[in-house]
C-alpha cells in the first residue's frame, strides 16, 4: 500500500494541542466578557446578570475623557500614518530598484523590530527635552509617536495592493489622455483605496491598543483608555474594567473584521 | 539629399506606386527609428533603423516572429517609450517626444487593461472625459460606441463580469470613442479561442471600414495578416524587411526571411546568367536579372503550389525523382529530389479519388508558369 503523505494534522496529540491553544486564547476573553455582566462587585464571584458596570463606566467622566483621547489620537495616527505609508509605498514600488531601497524598508519597518520599550524611553527623553525647551504640552506628542509606530502597519496592506496592481492600467489611462495627476486621481487612487482603508483601520486598532509608548510619552492628565485601565490596577479593581475591555474588544473586532473583508482577494 | 529624393526613397521602401505624394496621404511615419534597451554588454537593439509610412485610413499590419520588435514600434507610436534615435511624425508633425496623453493615438492592449473599478460605459467614456468633452457629448458618443460594438445591454456592468470576447469589445469601444487618428492594436485577438477569433477578425475589419480610422495591427499569425490587411510590414530582428500588400509580399518576397515566414516555399540557389539562374544541376530557371548580377550567386523562391509535375522531356522542365508523397486531403505534398540532391516540395491538388498517380522513385519533370520563380535576396 502506498504510504500516505505527511500531514501535520495526523500527528498524535494534534487535536489535543489545538484545543489547549484555542482554550488559552479564548477562555480568558470569554471569562472577561461574561464577568462584565456580573452584578457583584467582585471580579471572581458571579452575582447574577446586570448591565450596571456598563452604566457605571458610561457615567465615569475619567473613562469618558480617556476614551475621547484614545479616539482622537487613534484617528489622527491612522490618518497621518496612512498618508505617509501611501507615499512610501508609491515611492518604493512605482520605480525600478534603486540604491538604498533595503535601507528604506528597514526604516519603515523599524517600529516592528526595535523593542517598544526602547522606543518609549527614547521618545520620553526626546519629548521631555522639547517640552522643557518650548513649554508646549498637549496631545501632539502622543499623536506624533502613535503615527510613527503605526506606519509599518498601514504600509503593509497598501504595498500589497500596489504590487498586485496591473501597471498597464496606468499606461492605458495615459493613452486615453489622462495627465499624470488625473491618472493618479482617477485610476491609481481608487484601485488603492481598499488597501488604504485597510491600512488605516489596522493603524487605528494598533494605536487604540497601545500602552507602553503612551505610558512613557503622556503628560499628566493625558490618560488614554489602556493607560487609564493600567492605572486602575493600583486601585480596587471592579467589573467596570471588564465592561470597558469588552467595549474596546467590540470596537477592535468590528474594525479587524472589516480589515479582513477589505484585504481578502477578490474573485 | 533633397526633399523630393527623400520622398521617392520612402515611396519605394513602402511599395508606394503611382506617385502618391507622401505628405497628404500619410498618417504615421517612422523615420530611421532606433530603439536600444539596456546598456553596455547587455545592450539590445529592439528596433534597428525602421522607416515606414502608414497611410490614412488603411489597415496596416506588423507581422513578425516573437521578439522582433513589433510591440516596441507600437509603444513608440503611442508614446509609452521614446526612440533612441530617429523621429516619429503624425500627419507630418514631429511627435517623437510628445507624452502619450497628448497624442491623438489610442491603443487596444493585449491584456485589454480595462479599468476594474469602472463600469463598461464608464470605461468607454474615460478618454472623452479626460479630453474635457461636454457631458452630453460624452454620453451620446459612449452610447454610439457601445452600439457599434453591440454592447448596449451591458453598459452598467463591471468589466470583471464580462467574457473575454466582451472585454475585447469594450477595449475596442474605449479606444475608438475619442476618435483617434490612429488605433494601435497589439495582438488583440491572441487571447481568444479560434471561433471567437475568426468572428473578431471580421468585426475588426468592419469597425475599421465604418470608422475610417487608420489601424496599426500587430500579429504573429500570417493568415490573420494576409486576410485582414491593406498592407503588411514584415519584421525580423528589429528591422522592417518588406512593406507591401498581401499579394506583393506573398508573390514577390524581397528576401529569404519574408519568403519563408509567409507561407511555405522552396529555395533554389545557383549562378546568375543572362537568361536566368543556372542551378548546380545544369538546369536554367528563366528569370529576368540585371546585367550587374551576372556571375554572382542568386537564389530563387518557388511556391510549392505553383509547381506542376510532368514528363522529364517537357520543355524547360527540371528533372527530379519522387522521394515521398504525403496526402493532406485537399492536396498532396510531393517531396522531390533534384539530380544534385536538393529537396523541392510540390503541392498538388488531390484528384477526386485521392490518387495522385505518382509513385515513389518515379522520374518527373518539374514545370512552372513564367513569373512563379522569384529572385530573393539572402
Ligand atoms: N523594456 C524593455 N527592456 C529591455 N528589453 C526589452 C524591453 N522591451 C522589449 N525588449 C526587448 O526588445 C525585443 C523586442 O521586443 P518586443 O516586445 O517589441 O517584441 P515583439 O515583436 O512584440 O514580440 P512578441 O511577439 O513576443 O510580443 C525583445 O528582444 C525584448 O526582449
Ligand atoms: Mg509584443
Amino acid at each position: 500500500m502506498a504510504e500516505r503523505s505527511f500531514h501535520v494534522a495526523r500527528l498524535p496529540g494534534f487535536a489535543t494541542t489545538a484545543i489547549i491553544v484555542f482554550l488559552a486564547l479564548y477562555l480568558p476573553i470569554i471569562t472577561l466578557v461574561v464577568y462584565s455582566f456580573n452584578a457583584s462587585t467582585s471580579l471572581a464571584v458571579w452575582g447574577g446578570f446586570s448591565l450596571d458596570w456598563y452604566a457605571k463606566a458610561w457615567a465615569n467622566t475619567q473613562v469618558k475623557d480617556a476614551t475621547m483621547r484614545s479616539l482622537i489620537i487613534a484617528s489622527f495616527a491612522a490618518l497621518i500614518s496612512t498618508t505617509v505609508a501611501t507615499m512610501a509605498a508609491l515611492g518604493t514600488t512605482r520605480r525600478r530598484a534603486f540604491k538604498g531601497q533595503t535601507a528604506i524598508y528597514v526604516m519603515i519597518n523599524q517600529p516592528l523590530m526595535v523593542p517598544e520599550i526602547v522606543t518609549a524611553v527614547a521618545l520620553m527623553i526626546l519629548f521631555g527635552l522639547i517640552k522643557q525647551a518650548t513649554g508646549i504640552h498637549g496631545l501632539g506628542y502622543l499623536i506624533l509617536a502613535h503615527s510613527a509606530f503605526c506606519i509599518p502597519f498601514a504600509y503593509l496592506p497598501i504595498r500589497a495592493r500596489l504590487e498586485g496592481m496591473d501597471l498597464t492600467l496606468e499606461t492605458a489611462a495615459a493613452d486615453l489622455y489622462a495627465t499624470p495627476w488625473q491618472t493618479f486621481r482617477r485610476v491609481t487612487l481608487p484601485l488603492l483605496a481598499p488597501g488604504m482603508i485597510a491600512g488605516a483601520m489596522l493603524a487605528f486598532v494598533i494605536s487604540l491598543d497601545d500602552v507602553v509608548i503612551t505610558e512613557f510619552v503622556k503628560s499628566g492628565g493625558q490618560d488614554t483608555l489602556p493607560t487609564y485601565m493600567l492605572g486602575q490596577l493600583r486601585r480596587q479593581l471592579t467589573p467596570e474594567i471588564n465592561a470597558i475591555s469588552t467595549m474596546l474588544l467590540a470596537v477592535t473586532v468590528v474594525l479587524l473584521t472589516a480589515f479582513f473583508l477589505l484585504t481578502r482577494k477578490k474573485d | 539629399m533633397s526633399q523630393g529624393n527623400r520622398a521617392d526613397q520612402y515611396d519605394q521602401m513602402n511599395g508606394n506606386e503611382g506617385g502618391v505624394t507622401v505628405a497628404d496621404e500619410v498618417t504615421i511615419s517612422a523615420r530611421n527609428v532606433v530603439k536600444v534597451f539596456g546598456q553596455g554588454a547587455s545592450q539590445m537593439r529592439a528596433l534597428d533603423d525602421v522607416s515606414v509610412d502608414i497611410r490614412r485610413g488603411e489597415f496596416f499590419t506588423l507581422l513578425g516572429p516573437s521578439g522582433c520588435g513589433k510591440t516596441t514600434l507600437l509603444r513608440l507610436i503611442a508614446g509609452f517609450e521614446m526612440p533612441s534615435a530617429g523621429t516619429i511624425l503624425l500627419e507630418g508633425a514631429d511627435i517623437t517626444t510628445l507624452p502619450p496623453n497628448r497624442r491623438p493615438v489610442n491603443t487596444v492592449f493585449q491584456s485589454y487593461a480595462l479599468f476594474p473599478h469602472l463600469t463598461v460605459a464608464q470605461n468607454v467614456a474615460f478618454g472623452l472625459e479626460m479630453l474635457g468633452k461636454p457631458a452630453a457629448e460624452v454620453r451620446a458618443t459612449t452610447e454610439r460606441m457601445l452600439a457599434l460594438v453591440k454592447l448596449e445591454a451591458l453598459a452598467g456592468r463591471k468589466t470583471s463580469q464580462l467574457s473575454g470576447g466582451q472585454q475585447q469589445r469594450v477595449a475596442l469601444a474605449r479606444a475608438l470613442a475619442p476618435q483617434p487618428k490612429v488605433l494601435l492594436l497589439d495582438e488583440p485577438l491572441s487571447a481568444l479561442d479560434l471561433k471567437l477569433r475568426k468572428e473578431m477578425q471580421i468585426e475588426l475589419k468592419r469597425l475599421q471600414l465604418e470608422t475610417g480610422i487608420t489601424f496599426v495591427f500587430v500579429t504573429h499569425d500570417q493568415e490573420e495578416a494576409l486576410t485582414m490587411s491593406d498592407r503588411i510590414g514584415v519584421m525580423s530582428n528589429g528591422k522592417l524587411q518588406q512593406v507591401g500588400s498581401a499579394k506583393d509580399i506573398y508573390t514577390r518576397p524581397k528576401n529569404r526571411f519574408v519568403a519563408s515566414f509567409i507561407g511555405e516555399t522552396n529555395f533554389l540557389t545557383g549562378t546568375a546568367e543572362a537568361g536566368g539562374v543556372r542551378l548546380p544541376t545544369g538546369d536554367l530557371i528563366s528569370i529576368g536579372l540585371s546585367a550587374a548580377d551576372v556571375g554572382r550567386a542568386a537564389t530563387v523562391t518557388l511556391r510549392p503550389e505553383q509547381l506542376r509535375l510532368g514528363a522529364v522531356s517537357d520543355p524547360g522542365a527540371i528533372p527530379a525523382r519522387v522521394a515521398a508523397l504525403v496526402y493532406f486531403g485537399t492536396d498532396t505534398h510531393c517531396h522531390l529530389h533534384l539530380s544534385d540532391g536538393t529537396e523541392v516540395v510540390a503541392r498538388l491538388q488531390s484528384p477526386a479519388d485521392g490518387e495522385s498517380g505518382l509513385v515513389q522513385g518515379q522520374e518527373v519533370g518539374i514545370g512552372f508558369a513564367p513569373g512563379a520563380a522569384q529572385r530573393v535576396e539572402d
